[in-house]
């Protein structure tokens, strides 16, 4: 007997001879399965359906797609919702439209406990990515089965773009799960294999993946209890109550270890925190009204607009191709040339072989080509030993990279890199020795990072083959690329840059040629910034937190001694010199000339920079750095939040101004590339979205602020005051 | 407006506050009312002239809860018209129902009233009233809530007090209680605890180690460092006071306060009251005060206290004679002292709760009889009782022989 339930252009409903129903959802025309406003009616009219009918025993949700259940909830539709709300406080008023929004943002929620209250047992069979609002829907399901498959994958991933599970999911993983590991599970975000999802109790059964349907209706046949664990009497957390002896072991640490790992930052962890403690004390009803409040209030935040649009939309369209010349042919990467086989050289192998392409990594001599090779080998070697490749792999991926010191073997290659020592006269000797080994179709990139494009690209006779691929190290963890346009690259080479950092997986901006490009004009300020703070007195370990506490992942001085003193120095000597000494900051200049030429302080690299290094424990700051200060400010007279600001306003500005010249033409690119390349404070979705965030015209009073305070640094490029004016915004 | 005096005050010994402990088996009732009952049977103290009885107990609960000041007051025989209440400022709670007793007296509301405080910590235990402080992320992570020995910690970091620093002040507490105890400085306050049969179960305080030398304390482990580490407090720390690199943990179980059971009482009463109970007043209650202060660093409370209090009295950190510094644990004292440049020979001169104990909502009233007493037997005027109190907050008294 097939019953179809009116109306279902997503799902397909049948029933078997033992009058158990199965829904098969499948969205046509789209390869993965998400929540939309249809999804919640067509489910809704289902679960009436299944509960009224007396013939129907229970229910089995399944996905009509090979390799996937579904992705979660549209994130556009909520983040259209939120929108939706913005505009209606401007007509309706806040009350009503608060009223509006809040019913709105929780119909999953309400639509989930229909389904888990609806008096027929309901099963969900798992196979493939399970994400987000797919999994609170599985999790509102009385028995879930998952599929033993090695793309299964469960997660509730919204931390990640600023939200947090809205539809049921904090209060049922906390009432599955040990309070400790319910957190943790849903702060981190992270995809859960099949056993360790059944492991944590989040699911009941994993089999093959041929059997899931069968395993849900056999647990239906059985007898499935049609009411969850927390809707009985008797029920029990997994913890105890949280003002228990066990409760008190775990709350005062979690808010703490929130604090550690966001420094407070990000309303949807501490939302997500809240919501879990204050609904572990309700019974559920109750306990999901109180998480719909908090989703409502974060998904109308700043913080949830600006991260969902620059890590999903922006990211995903960055992805997709939105700066990939329009009409360019695809091409076809399948051999590439690295030449450099020292740190960056052997990354870029790595990655390239990573993905499947074969590598030709020459070096000036055999042996250093092999060392590259040995290199690319220790980060493989390492993915073995975290189980997250075989040996196998491990040995096909050394078949596809050759070390040699031939430049002929560049003969049959689809790109060049080139990676070797940032020297004008090296680079030229390379360029023009590769340019006569490789096929005259080839791509040659530079990966520098110090040198224009357009002046290397003189070397090379087919200039509109010429571009740069600025990777970030270390190149197998950073997932940005800069691609750089010299000025006469042309839309093959960009095409081709494109499409090779696509087949890595690593995400691409487009950036016109000059100097620093756009990340490290940023970053150098962000230094410069901490040296100075370092001269004004602020203690330097104040300098460093603030940092982390505005949300970089490393304070400046660290950050100078990760990339080495004597470079930031050396690149400083360079812009001195080619635009004169107006372009560096003196008191700079001096503290890293000191640090260089008086103290032999070059970084981690000889265990001697802003910090020091001892064998076997936490790096230290070196107490010599007070040489550098002009007095010792009292800490407690040093406002925190204005050394947080000047950290974060003095890249925002680069990043205004990249805009202004031109070097950046996309504030997505801006935003998505600071976040990736030198993790630019997420909470605020990246520079570009800070001052939109804040309005053009407030970030300017910040400025101007500033600049009156500590120097004409922070004074703001034309641009932004027109924009302040006429109060517009980078976005629309 | 009327004045407070003190004219009595009694404490118990404290008893060391684990299951083996010579207290375990007094029922927190039982211990409330020793103290009480003391008080009225020494001063000969008609209960009707009693208006109330107000007893700190910082966690409240099970055998100590829901009022456990009036059901002592029954117990200790004052009859039904004698009420109690019971407040709970943290550590300060026994100093507070001082000043809250004080007030009603200054107040002219009331006449004469008993006031001090009460915990059996071996019996229900430190926390057990839980609290939304520490629990809930809506006040925790605002007010970098953080134990309170990573305070101890951060503070001794902040202000400079090195491991031998705290250790050397902890190895001072131990030698001034012992010679305190010896040379019989607390002789006419204690009041044994004795059984039902009134065979005597404590009349010294428990905790104390008079054998305890720096290098003794200098073998000791940080109690405090893998909770910073793994619990997370350690980077609330730092972020409460970013100019901090690495957080020094100094402390260990013996340069803090010891976990002990106690009670303590003081008889407060207008000069009217006093005559008419036919008692002679032995202090004045000058002036107290209460302070929010850093609920990170939480307890430099002291320092904020007692210059609120020295501006609130129109006097000087140089008008006061003695101090009691509650010892809840080393750098808060090494603080105070620091902040005012006050003579460490004035401040706890007979030892401290690194020594002796803390038992919560008893200490307060405890040490401001210990500082009456010194005033007496040294012929002194003027002392001024202060505690750190949990979540970042100061009580102090300054009392005035007369």
């Amino acid at each position: 007997m097939k019953t179809v339930a009116p109306d279902l252009t997503q799902f397909t409903l049948t029933t078997d001879a033992d009058g158990i129903a199965t829904l098969q959802w499948d969205m046509p025309g789209k390869s993965m399965n998400v929540f939309t406003d249809t999804t919640m009616a067509e489910l809704d009219a289902v679960i009436d359906h299944v509960a009224g009918d007396p013939a129907l025993k229970g229910c089995v949700i399944v996905s009509g797609k090979p390799d996937s259940f579904s992705g979660g909830a549209d994130i556009r539709m909520l983040d259209g919702i939120a929108e939706r709300a913005r505009e209606n406080e401007k007509t309706l008023g806040a009350d009503e439209a608060n009223r509006l929004f809040f019913e709105e943002s929780r119909r999953l929620s309400l639509l989930f406990r229909k389904l888990e209250t609806c008096g027929k047992p309901f099963a969900a069979a798992i196979n493939g990515v399970c994400l987000g609002g797919a999994f609170e829907l599985a999790l509102a399901c009385h028995f879930r089965v998952v599929s033993d498959d090695p793309k299964t994958r469960v997660a509730l991933p919204e931390i990640k773009i600023g939200i947090f599970p809205g539809a049921g999911g904090t209060q049922r993983v906390a009432r599955l799960v040990a309070t400790g590991d319910a957190l943790l599970m849903m702060m981190k975000g992270e995809p859960l294999k099949p056993q360790a999802a059944q492991k944590l109790n989040l699911v009941h059964a994993v089999t093959p993946k041929a059997e899931i349907v069968e395993r849900a209706k056999d647990w239906i046949k059985a007898g499935g209890s049609a009411a969850q664990p927390w809707d009985q009497d008797g029920f029990k957390l997994p913890s105890g109550p949280v003002y228990s002896k066990a409760g008190m072991m775990v709350w005062p640490a979690a808010s703490a270890i929130l604090r550690k790992e966001t420094q407070d930052n990000y309303p949807a962890a501490k939302a997500l925190l809240q919501s879990v403690y204050e609904g572990l004390q309700l019974p559920m009803d109750a306990a999901l009204r109180v998480e719909s409040r908090y989703f409502a209030h974060i998904l109308k935040g700043q913080v949830a607009k600006a991260m969902i649009r620059t890590l999903f939309v922006s990211m995903q369209a960055l992805n997709k191709g939105a700066r990939r010349p329009i009409g360019e042919p695809a091409t076809s990467i399948s051999r590439i040339g690295v030449i450099g086989a020292g740190f960056m050289g052997a990354g870029i192998a790595t990655v390239a072989a990573l993905a499947g392409i074969d590598v030709v990594l020459i070096d000036r001599d055999q042996a250093s080509a092999d060392k590259g090779l040995a290199s690319a080998d220790k980060v493989m070697a390492s993915r073995v030993a975290k189980g997250r490749a075989t040996e196998a792999e491990r040995a096909a991926f050394l078949v596809r990279i050759t070390p040699t010191a031939d430049f002929s073997a560049l003969t049959d290659v689809d790109l060049v890199v080139e990676a070797v020592f940032e020297d004008p006269s090296v680079k030229a000797e390379t360029i023009k020795k590769a340019e006569a080994a490789m096929p005259a179709s080839a791509v040659f990139a530079s990966n520098t990072s110090t040198l224009p494009i357009t002046d290397l690209a003189h070397h090379f006779s087919r200039r509109s083959d010429f571009i740069g691929i600025h990777f970030f190290s270390p190149v197998d963890r950073m997932q940005l690329v800069e691609i750089i346009m010299g000025k006469e690259t042309g839309p093959k080479a960009l095409a081709t840059a494109f499409d090779f950092v696509r087949l890595i997986g690593k995400t691409p901006i487009v950036v016109n040629d000059a100097r620093g490009f756009f990340a490290n004009r940023c970053v150098l300020n962000y230094l410069l910034e901490g040296h100075l703070m370092l001269h004004e007195g602020v203690p330097p370990a104040m300098i460093e937190n603030a940092a982390r506490m505005a949300g970089m992942p490393v304070g400046p001085l660290a950050l100078t001694d990760e990339v080495a003193v004597d470079l930031i120095h050396k690149i400083l000597k360079a812009t001195k010199a080619a635009l004169g000494p107006q372009a560096v900051d003196p008191v700079q200049e001096a503290m890293l000339t000191s640090m260089v030429e008086s103290h032999g302080r070059f970084g981690r690299k000889n265990g001697k920079g802003f910090y020091e290094y001892p064998e076997g424990a936490p790096k230290r700051l070196w107490s010599g750095l007070s040489e550098f200060r002009t007095q010792a400010l009292d800490p407690d007279s040093i406002d925190i939040r204005e050394l947080k600001h000047r950290l974060l306003v003095t890249q925002a500005l680069e990043a205004a101004r990249s805009i202004e010249e031109g070097i950046v033409t996309d504030p997505r690119e801006a935003d998505v590339g600071a976040i990736l390349g030198f993790g630019f404070a997420p909470y605020t979705g990246g520079p570009i979205s800070m001052i939109d965030g804040l309005g053009p015209n407030r970030f300017v009073a910040l400025c101007e602020a500033l600049a009156n305070q500590h120097g004409p640094r922070f004074l703001p490029n034309a641009q932004l005051r027109a924009m302040a004016l006429k109060g517009e915004r980078f976005y629309p | 407006m009327p004045d407070a005096f003190i004219y009595d005050h009694v404490r118990t010994p404290r008893g060391r506050g684990k299951p083996d402990g010579a207290l375990h088996e007094v029922t927190a009732l039982a211990l409330a009312a020793v103290p009480l009952s003391a008080l009225k049977t020494r001063n000969h103290l008609d209960p009707a002239l009693v208006d109330d009885v107000v007893l700190g107990c910082v966690d409240p609960v099970g055998e100590a809860g829901g009022n456990i000041a009036r059901a002592a007051a029954l117990v200790a025989g004052y009859g039904i018209g004698v009420p109690g209440m019971q407040i709970n400022r943290f550590c300060a709670s026994g100093l507070d129902a001082i000043n809250f007793a004080s007030a009603q007296i200054m107040a002219g509301q009331q006449q004469m009233a008993l006031a001090g405080g009460a915990e059996s910590m071996s019996r229900v235990g430190i926390g057990a009233s839980g609290g939304a402080w520490a629990a809930d992320p809506a006040i925790a992570i605002p007010a970098y809530f953080m134990p309170q020995g990573i305070s101890a910690d951060l503070i001794a970091t902040k202000y400079g007090f090195s491991r031998a620093d705290v250790d050397a002040f902890a190895a001072e507490s131990q030698k001034r209680a012992a010679k305190a105890w010896t040379e019989g400085h607390f002789a006419q306050s204690i009041e044994p605890i004795r059984d039902v049969n009134g065979l005597t179960l404590l009349n010294r305080d428990e905790h104390m180690r008079p054998e305890t030398s720096l290098q003794s304390l200098g073998s000791l482990k940080p109690s405090f460092a893998a909770m910073a580490e793994q619990g997370g407090f350690g980077a609330v720390a730092i972020q409460a006071h970013p100019e901090i690199e690495f957080i020094d943990h100094v402390h260990h179980a013996g340069n803090s306060s010891g976990i002990v059971d106690g009670a303590a009482a003081v008889l407060l009463g207008s000069k009217e009251a006093g005559m008419a109970a036919g008692l002679k007043p032995r202090a004045r209650i000058k002036a107290f005060a209460n302070i929010g202060s850093d609920p990170a660093l939480m307890l430099t409370g002291p320092v904020d206290v007692t210059k609120k209090l020295l501006k609130h009295a129109g006097m000087t950190i140089d008008d006061i004679d003695v101090f009691e510094v509650n010892e809840a644990f080393a750098s808060v004292v090494l603080r105070f002292m620091q902040a005012f440049g006050v003579d460490p020979a004035k401040v706890n001169p007979n030892g401290g709760a690194i020594a002796m104990g803390h038992s919560l909502g008893a200490t307060g009233a405890m040490i401001l009889g210990t500082a009456l007493d010194e005033l007496e037997r040294t012929g002194k005027t003027t002392a001024l009782i202060t505690l750190c109190i949990g979540a970042g907050m100061g009580t102090a008294t300054i009392i005035e022989r007369v």
